[in-house]
């Protein structure tokens, strides 16, 4: 039984914090960075939740989790419970409780961090999971009798998985369709082994499987088969698409077909999917030499600074064109590459590839930037400060400034309404596009955002076409909450010592 | 996973292999290719499809055997199964343009068999001028004449048809029969490029299918890029094929060239690997 706190003693408790491998050590190979928490900790960190009357965690939760409940069970050591409260709302707690922006969504609006630093919620729901799985206790979700119903989904990434792992619920027969060979899309061939371990992306299908789901690799939908044949001879009642950001950025500067310049996306799947890693005990090389610049710094590029880091790089450069406090890469794994001897460099602009006679990258031009005025993003405009540029000597550069839209089912299926960016146009409650039956979600309906955005839109989604397919109106849960005048009292208990924690725009 | 049902050699380190895919041979059109991986530690890599039989459910890959992925697809026997994914890339667009000349260098000619036979279905006059180094590497020749209403061969050596190269054949032929409406090239890059200085000033328009490295094949990776026209095009998604007048052939090459250790690495190790096993059986 939990010990009975007064919410000063709650308060007085300092966030624990996560245990992680030493930098100079973990740069070496590619385990998880992140130990996590014992039962100890997770304990005492639970125990500085304040149990609001009126959390708003759980609305700034892009899928509601039930997040006191859950962190009042952690506290008097009911971890299974914890962990079942936790999948009412969400089926991929080990993989959220490590990628998600937590400072962004539910530890931003803690009361606890109004003052101090907010209830360390990502790191319990990973404990969570991780206690579970680690005993092997994985229990499956019930699902309901079959309902005679097909869908098909299109993309294994975050939506897709959460789509189908609640369509299997209702007893949909689900089908997911994976262009690769492996299922997990971004979580497979983008996100690093060290930040998010592929055991535990292929526990999360496995369960899937148990639960029906079926998964057809190597599947390009717009190319092995249409949409409209999807829908027709094939039989399904229902689509839900969602390919997700596929379609890497360049920088559109002189020098960028130079040997040594590759997209973010292909490093990655090269050292994630492919395992280039380990050449030649696997067939894919990935080579990228000594000194690499990665441009960007969202949670991809940092994933590529790091990677580099770990493939022998001697020096990772970091060329952003605004400051660490625009970055939108998570505040965890800003400071982790910062750990490992990343260099940074804050307001710098490549504007030039440099290369020798045989294509062969050589260096980049940059130039650097001041912060102007904020454009539409809401963030300051970086401006070029004339006469600042200077050259770095490389071996290589990684373009890591953001995905759009992968055209090639939207392409092969006419009737799909698109934007200008080429993302598939949905009602805004039912996320049904222009073909009636199919739905979309994910980073192909807003662009390159984060996997809990997307498992979120493949929830909502699969709430959606369940209504549907049952021919019942789709009801949207209100989640008002309202200031909560004893929650506010609370904050004013909180000793004024801030660890000031700004992290603006988590893309 | 798509089931190797015939595999034979059909010219030195050509193999043509029959494959079990009922999906992609349906849906499968002149100009496309798929991507194959053998097994888990394999490399994906885009190989064209020759030929595709809907009723049989089967599509059709000529190989030629060059790195390590290929040599060790070379040992697969029938009855085994490998990755197949596609059919990928935009179809070859076809049109009744009058008389075509396609040209096809060594692997080259194995993609342009479904092109030719598609023009000759759409009422063009299909002539072919299939070259390479010697007689026994002009694959297909059976096929190609079928598919074709004239036939030019060329060889580096002279050990059948003429000796030289296909642009010889070319110049050859408009000599003879005047411009023709079009021209598709697919052969090696340098092939190809000198097909396209040929054309160019004579104004033919000339279409060429490139094969670079890839990973996805579906526009994930870009690591197939070339620039064609000034612009940074994906091989993958938005060809195979392209105005040859307009591809960088130059920098697709210094591109075809990146891991040209590495593979030289895997070639060398499996070539060894292969050996140990044979002398092992007793060979």
């Amino acid at each position: 039984m939990a010990r009975e706190l007064t919410k000063k003693e709650r308060l007085a408790i300092p966030r624990h914090p996560m245990p992680a491998r030493d930098p100079a050590e973990r740069i070496c190979h590619f385990e998880e960075v992140a130990i996590g928490y014992t039962d100890e900790m997770a304990v005492g960190e639970a125990e500085r939740c304040l149990e609001c009357k009126k959390p708003k965690c759980v609305v700034s939760c892009p899928v509601g989790i039930d997040i006191p409940a859950f962190v009042n069970a952690v506290a008097n050591g009911r971890f299974s419970e914890a962990l079942a409260i936790i999948k009412a709302d969400n089926t991929l707690p080990a993989i959220c409780g490590r990628v998600c922006p937590q400072e962004d969504q539910c530890e931003e609006t803690c009361v606890t961090g109004n003052k101090g630093d907010s209830v360390a919620i990502g790191r319990l729901e990973r404990f969570v999971a991780d206690y579970e799985r680690q005993r092997g206790e994985i229990r499956m979700p019930k699902c309901k009798s079959p309902s005679g119903f097909a869908v098909g989904i299109v993309g294994s990434g975050p939506a897709g998985l959460a789509c189908a792992a609640s369509l299997a619920m209702e007893g949909h027969a689900v089908t997911v369709f994976e262009a690769l060979h492996k299922p997990g899309g971004v979580l497979i061939y983008g996100i690093p082994e060290f930040r998010l371990p592929k055991a535990i992306v292929r526990g999360e299908i496995r369960s899937l499987e148990d639960m029906g789901v079926e998964f057809r690799c190597n599947f390009v939908v717009g190319a092995t088969a249409t949409v409209n044949e999807l829908m027709g001879e094939w039989g399904y009642d229902a689509l839900f698409i969602c390919t997700g950001a596929g379609l890497p950025y360049f920088m559109g500067i002189p020098g960028e077909e130079l040997i040594g310049v590759c997209s973010a996306n292909e490093f990655l799947t090269r050292v994630n999917l492919m395992r280039g890693f380990d050449f030649p005990n696997y067939d894919t090389p990935v080579a990228i030499g000594r000194q690499v610049a990665v441009v960007g710094a969202g949670n991809v590029a940092m994933d590529c600074c790091r990677t580099a880091l770990r493939l022998g790089c001697e020096k990772v450069i970091c060329l952003y064109r605004r400051t660490r406090s625009e970055a939108p890469a998570r505040i965890e794994e800003l400071e982790h590459a910062e750990e490992e001897g990343v260099d940074f460099r804050w307001l710098a602009a490549p504007v030039e590839v440099l290369g020798n006679e045989d294509g062969i990258v050589t260096g980049v031009r940059v130039q650097k930037m001041e912060l102007g005025e904020p454009d539409l993003s809401g963030r300051p405009r970086p401006v070029p400060i004339e006469g600042s540029e200077y050259s770095i000597e490389l071996d290589s550069i990684i373009v890591g400034i953001g995905q759009g839209a992968n055209p090639l089912l939207t392409q092969a299926t006419e009737a799909l309404k698109v934007d200008k960016r080429g993302c598939i146009i949905t009602e805004e409650i039912t996320q049904m596009t222009s073909i009636p039956g199919v739905f979309a979600g994910g980073d192909i309906v807003t662009g390159a955002a984060t996997v809990i955005l997307a498992m979120g839109a493949g929830k909502l989604a699969a709430h959606s076409i369940d209504c549907y397919l049952r021919g019942v109106p789709m009801v949207v849960e209100e989640e008002a909450v309202d200031d909560d005048e004893d929650d506010a009292g609370l904050a004013a208990l909180i000793p004024s010592e801030p660890e000031t924690r700004t992290q603006n725009g988590a893309h | 996973m798509g089931r190797i049902l015939e595999i034979d050699e059909i010219a030195p380190a050509f193999k043509r292999y029959v494959i079990h895919e009922p999906g992609i041979a349906r849906r499968h059109r002149a100009g496309q290719f798929v991507i194959v991986l053998l097994h888990e530690h394999s490399e994906r890599i885009p190989l064209t499809i020759a030929d595709s039989d809907a009723v049989r459910a089967t599509i059709t890959l000529v190989v030629q055997e060059v790195g390590k992925t290929t040599m060790e697809m070379g040992a697969l026997r029938s009855g085994d199964s490998i990755e197949v994914v596609g059919p990928l890339g935009k179809p070859t667009h076809i049109e009744d343009w009058g008389a075509c000349v396609c040209i096809g260098g060594g692997a080259g000619i194995a993609p342009l068999l479904p092109i030719a036979r598609a023009l000759g279905e759409a009422g063009n006059r299909v002539v072919s001028i299939l070259g390479g180094r010697t007689e026994e590497l002009l694959i297909l020749r059976p096929e190609m004449e079928a598919a074709s209403d004239e036939i030019h061969y060329t060889t580096d050596d002279g050990s059948f048809g003429a000796k030289g190269l296909v642009t010889h054949a070319l110049d050859a032929y408009i000599d003879a029969s005047g411009m023709p409406a079009m021209v598709i090239a697919i052969g090696p890059a340098v092939m190809m490029r000198a097909v396209a200085e040929q054309t160019r000033p004579l104004g033919i328009p000339t279409v060429v299918s490139l094969n670079t490295i890839m990973i996805d094949g579906t526009g994930m990776c870009g690591g197939c890029r070339v620039p064609v026209g000034g612009q940074s095009r994906f091989v993958c998604v938005d060809g195979p094929e392209f105005d040859g007048h307009q591809v960088d052939f130059d920098m697709l090459m210094k591109r075809q060239r990146i891991y040209l250790e590495h593979e030289e690495i895997a070639r060398r190790r499996f070539l060894e690997a292969h050996e140990c096993r044979a002398v092992a059986a007793g060979g």
